[in-house]
């Protein structure tokens, strides 16, 4: 019987010639992945050694990568304190795929894997963090997975007991419309199939929109795939998943993991993409998604631009190109935060961060920051966000009387100027 | 037997459980303070004891989504909380096997705040309006894991036997 991607990659992964759905295997890691978590990580793999005789021992420290971006630069003591634990850990263990607060190397974990190409195709990657399903886009295996369980694969180098998860294909046909977004697009895969719809699945994405999708495009798509509950979106690799990387830097081969042709699938779902508005998910779930055309004019106290979802060159492109030589309205903040100081530095040579402060928008520095309310960027009781990043849920920036919207980056910035909810579509408010 | 504290409805997110802005805290033993801390009235009775360790909280389908913050699972052991849902989200249940949080799947349960909950076998059984529920076992992958006792003395084993201690 044919496989999906995910059977192939773990059937390899776990020295198999086949799988299917809901065997249990211990495939081998090619990436872990860690932010400021690690500390946690450090201290339950500390745990596992102890009373056994045996020195810590990680299986391999040139498959581990720990990149701090959740609390940068620390807002507290604690924080620090634990930044400077995994900073001695990273040292003394030699772990070299490590990106401190550094301009020169920093930035959002998920944009930092996919920038320094340390990714392939086929590889299982798994991350303490649950949109680490964003490393789909290069057509790897890629999932979240809490801090114990991390303990346990730098130990043993292989995921314990992983059931081989049931896919759903999706197809996307037809040319997005202008002002309409992979970001769009994925929030209304969420609204039709919801938060939960694809619990414990593998989402497959298929089709000429995604063929036809740079790697930006793609990443957004696999990012927000566990806003739908998939344990991993993935995307077959092809010429310019292949560029992607080459661009990165990498040079070895690079080996794409096809689904066969007779590969089953637990649900097909086809969605034409020609016909869609921007969409906007609406407080407090992802999956409360509708086009903008009945959620405009709502007010909004804090437009926020950014994300391992929405804070790429190419977002802060579309974001510049509608700010230009305009104004944020006066009773709307607006916060930018590239994904990464690479990008940072991207937009400051094409001069979008110049556009963002004559416009009043306050530029930040990469990290996860405000998306997750763990440091600035914070809402006030009863005020509204728009934001580009990927989860509206209650007290998500930081209150619990605050409300988040979500939406694409043209929306955000068109949507700034406005100062409440308004489409990037010339004309349409 | 114990009594249903609060009831939660649909897709209640990590955030809910454990909000980001108290993840700087990662010590199972530090995390419970901070559990459901924007639902100011369940958390200061959790924390004051009112609601006594073994309480009973419930819940409709995906509980613990969103993120993979382990803080999720370990607040709520700490207060040996029984969880009873619908389903889970993915992360959130591993975390929680992987800690020896006890985690019941319940599609059907009918209760309410105060009923009596007793755990016979295979059933919940709701002591007030006397019915009784049939629940789900966790996920055959995982068994393995719940009999050691958590993912650590799991895998404390495999490295044991990895190094042939």
């Amino acid at each position: 019987m044919g496989m999906t991607i995910v059977e192939k990659i773990l059937a390899r992964a776990s020295g198999q010639k086949s799988v299917k759905p809901g065997d249990v295997l211990e495939p081998e890691v090619d990436v872990a992945m860690s932010h400021e978590n690690a500390a946690l990580v450090i201290n339950q793999y500390d745990e596992v050694f102890s009373g056994t005789g045996l020195e810590t021992k990680l299986w391999n420290p040139d498959r581990i990568a720990i990149i701090f971006d959740h609390r940068v630069p620390a807002e507290s003591s604690k924080t620090a304190t634990n930044q400077k634990k995994i900073r001695n850990f990273v040292k003394k263990n030699g772990i070299k795929k490590f990106h401190d607060i550094r301009s020169d190397e920093g930035g959002i974990c998920h944009q930092i894997l996919a920038e320094y190409g340390y990714i392939r195709p086929g590889y299982v990657v798994v991350g303490t963090d649950s949109h680490t399903t964003t490393h789909g886009a290069f057509g790897a295996f890629s999932f979240g997975i809490g801090a114990t369980e991390m303990a346990s694969v730098w130990a043993l180098g292989v995921v314990l007991n992983v059931e081989v998860p049931e896919t759903i294909k999706i197809i996307v046909k037809g040319k997005l419309p202008e002002n309409v977004y992979p970001k769009d697009l994925i929030l209304h895969i969420i609204g039709k199939i919801s938060a939960q719809g694809a619990n414990f699945k593998v989402i497959e994405f298929h089709g000429d929109t995604i063929e036809n999708m740079p790697m930006s495009g793609r990443l957004v798509l696999c990012n927000m795939s566990v806003e739908a509950g998939a344990t991993s979106g993935i995307i077959p690799g092809d010429a310019e998943t292949a560029g992607y990387l080459k661009a990165a830097g990498v040079t070895d081969k690079i080996e794409n993991v096809l689904p066969d042709a007779d590969a089953k699938y637990c649900g097909i779902i086809e969605i034409d993409a020609s016909k869609l508005e921007p969409q906007i998910a609406c407080p407090h779930t992802v999956d409360n998604v509708k086009p903008i055309s009945e959620v405009k004019g709502v007010k909004i106290d804090q437009i926020v631009i950014g994300s391992c979802t929405n804070g790429r060159i190419d977002d802060l492109e579309i974001a510049a190109g509608i700010l230009k030589g305009k104004k944020v309205a006066r009773e709307t903040r607006m916060l930018i935060f590239p994904a990464s100081w690479s990008i940072y530095k991207d937009a400051m040579k094409k001069g979008y961060l110049e556009i963002f402060s004559e416009s009043g928008a306050i530029i930040m520095n990469p990290g996860c920051g405000c998306c997750l309310g763990i440091h600035q960027g914070a809402l006030g009781d009863g005020e509204v966000a728009l934001s580009t990043t990927n989860r509206n849920f209650k007290g998500r920036m930081g209150n619990p009387k605050g409300e988040v919207y979500l939406c694409s980056p043209a929306v955000a910035a068109a949507s700034a100027v406005a100062g409440y909810i308004s489409s990037p579509v010339k004309g349409e408010n | 037997m114990a009594k249903v504290v609060y009831k939660f409805g649909d897709d209640i997110s990590t955030d809910a459980i454990y909000p980001g802005r108290y993840m700087a805290t990662v010590l199972p033993t530090e995390t419970p303070q901070f559990c459901f801390a924007d639902y100011t009235e369940l958390n200061k009775k959790l924390n004051s004891g009112e609601y006594p360790k073994g309480s009973v909280i419930i819940a409709d389908n995906n509980f613990g989504c969103g993120s993979s913050r382990e803080q999720a699972a370990s607040t709520i052991n700490g207060h040996e909380l029984v969880v009873i849902a619908k389903n889970y989200a993915r992360i959130f249940l591993q975390n929680s096997i992987n800690l020896g949080l006890n985690l019941i799947t319940c599609p059907d349960l009918e209760a309410s705040v105060g009923d009596d909950i007793e755990l016979e076998g295979k059933e919940v059984v709701n002591k007030t309006t006397g019915k009784r529920f049939g629940t789900l076992p966790l996920p055959e992958a995982r068994m393995a894991i719940v009999e050691a006792g958590g993912l650590i003395p799991y895998t404390r084993k495999k490295v044991m036997e990895k190094y042939k201690v």
